[in-house]
């Protein structure tokens, strides 16, 4: 079943325990491009974003009904391996949170994790990967030569740069960004929007953010969320321009939020 | 128009009263351990020496030194390490990495501090039956350490689940996201970031098992022998054991000889808890969040 989509919700609601976070919701997120999600806190981008690749679970008083498709594959079904959703669906959360390990090993963990256990990895197939890795997100010409150094030693943007580059040598198809930037500088954040930016098309990106400039600037499709339910999805450009719903108007123009 | 009320004035007065109460109390604490340690070295210092350390006592316990003891309060501190650690280590892991915060969980960390709260004597009344004559190991070092194994598995369990608790979550999500299992987790980032309070733990217990005398009083020590244990079968002496013996039970013994063993297990214990120390804050070096 592939209808373009690389996530796909349909009827989905969401309890923390008696409080419904998540009311119904029908999107669709399209393959290769980037999509942000706003709203004002509270309205659930955050939680729609954490179910994507099931780590809500872990909460024990999560409860969700309906569906969740990713790459046309329902990752609510009963023979899905966690382990294999989070490999396709790779998340970033808005504090960098780098293992206290060295740049590469931080790289090279959830490839040592999958790979190198399935396989014979050859003589420089990890520094190969390890490259690849770095330069996607444009971090590797200043880390290359302290690959070994402890990564919580980087600055913050570096750091997060690192936890995306981290997720790449498993070969995610989707990135999950939860508010990325929320934690940087000015400059920092124009990096990493930047590197985002690269990785478009090579990945489907859905990021949750805070900063409708930044959404604006940095998203293809624009999803407005408000009480745990989507009320405008469409082109970031229609959405901020034209927006259908008098209640994103509202928000766009600080009204609320 | 900013020059100090009266009002001002009183509450500098009872500020400067309770500093100086809480000062006191806290310089009281200090006292008792200064003094402990001050009579042990006047009184017992002479009669440390490397033959008091490495030979046995003779003469009925009055003259010699305490080899046998020494030897006896290592062979039962390795062996109760060797039986606790890994059932503690395990027991945090589970209580702290997977165990859902439920009823259950709940009344088995409620068990362990009670376990904590229990009278030594009534551990030792514990190894007694449960290991001197259940499971038919006799008064050994076998049993003796088995008993001071359950006495201290609270304070290894508790020490490691509160390392393992300091590790960031962050960590830990960081991991799950890459797709690592909670195993992969513990083993790869969770364990060797908590290590270093692990050891503390460990290290607290060996000063807590050196230094106790009613568990292995009726399970393993005996008051004398003549020979070093060859076995965990063996009874043994114990440092702890001797000290009670020759300061209470054997007349004419020279006061310098009990205090000399006093002095010989504190400094044991003291030792313990200064590289535990050193350890920490070698290991606390190489964090580096």
């Amino acid at each position: 079943m592939d209808n373009g989509y690389a996530i796909e919700t349909r009827g989905l609601n969401l309890w923390y325990g008696d409080f419904q976070a998540l009311f119904d919701v029908d999107l669709g997120v399209k393959k290769g491009i980037i999509t942000s999600m706003i709203g004002p806190s509270g309205c659930g981008k955050t939680t729609l974003l954490r179910t994507c690749n099931r780590i809500n679970e872990r909460l024990g008083y999560v409860r969700t009904t309906g569906n969740v498709f990713v790459l046309g594959h329902d990752i609510f079904a009963d023979d899905v391996e966690i382990v294999q959703v989070r490999k396709e669906v790779g998340m970033v959360f808005q504090r960098p949170n780098p293992l206290p390990i060295s740049i590469r090993d931080n790289v090279l963990f959830g490839f040592r994790l999958h790979e190198a256990r399935m396989r014979k990895v050859p003589a420089g197939e990890e520094a190969a990967v390890l490259e690849s890795a770095l330069r996607q997100v444009l971090l590797w010409d200043a880390v290359k030569d302290r690959l070994d150094q402890p990564a919580t030693g980087l600055s913050l943007e570096e750091q997060q740069k690192l936890c995306i580059a981290r997720l790449l040598p498993v070969k995610p198809e989707v990135l999950l960004m939860d508010e990325p930037c929320s934690a940087l500088d000015p400059a920092g954040t124009e990096a990493v929007e930047e590197m985002i930016w690269q990785l478009r098309g090579d990945y489907t990106i859905l990021i949750v953010t805070h900063n409708m400039a930044q959404a604006r600037r940095a998203s293809d499709e624009c999803v407005f969320m408000l009480l745990g339910k989507i009320i405008e999805h469409g082109r970031t450009e229609e959405v901020f321009l034209n927006p259908l719903n008098s209640e994103t108007a509202d928000y766009i123009e600080g009204r609320y939020g | 128009m900013f020059a100090a009320t009266s009002l001002n004035r009183r509450s500098y007065r009872n500020q400067a009263v309770a500093k100086a109460v809480f000062g006191l109390m806290t310089v009281a604490l200090v006292i008792p351990v200064l003094v402990i340690l001050g009579a042990l070295i006047v009184r017992g210092g002479p009669a440390i020496s490397w033959e008091f350390l490495f030979t046995p006592p003779v003469n009925g316990m009055t003259e010699g030194g305490i080899l046998p003891a020494l030897i006896g309060t290592i062979w039962l501190v390795v062996v109760a390490l060797i039986a606790s650690v890994p059932i503690g280590i395990a027991a945090a892991l589970y209580l702290s990495e997977y165990a859902p915060d439920n009823f259950l969980t709940r009344t088995i960390n409620l068990a362990i501090i009670n376990l904590a709260g229990v009278p030594s004597i009534v551990h030792a009344l514990f190894g007694v039956g449960a290991f001197v004559l259940f499971f038919r190991f006799g008064t050994s070092i076998l049993a003796a350490s088995l008993t001071l194994a359950v006495m201290t598995l609270p304070v290894v369990i508790v020490a490691t689940r509160e390392s393992l608790q300091a590790v960031p979550q962050a960590f830990r999500e960081a991991c799950w996201n890459m797709g690592a299992t909670r195993w992969q987790t513990i083993r790869k980032v969770v364990l060797p970031n908590s290590v270093s309070g692990i050891l503390t733990g460990v290290i607290l217990e060996v000063s807590r098992a050196a230094g106790e005398t009613a568990p292995i009083m009726f399970t393993g020590a005996a008051a004398y022998l003549m020979f070093l244990p060859q076995s965990v079968f063996d009874q043994t002496m114990a440092m702890s054991l001797h000290l009670y013996v020759i300061a209470t039970q054997q007349p004419s013994v020279p006061e310098e000889i009990p205090y000399g063993v006093a002095l010989v297990l504190i400094s044991i214990v003291l030792l313990m808890n200064a590289i535990s120390i050193a350890f920490r804050v070698y290991l606390r070096g190489l964090k580096k969040w």
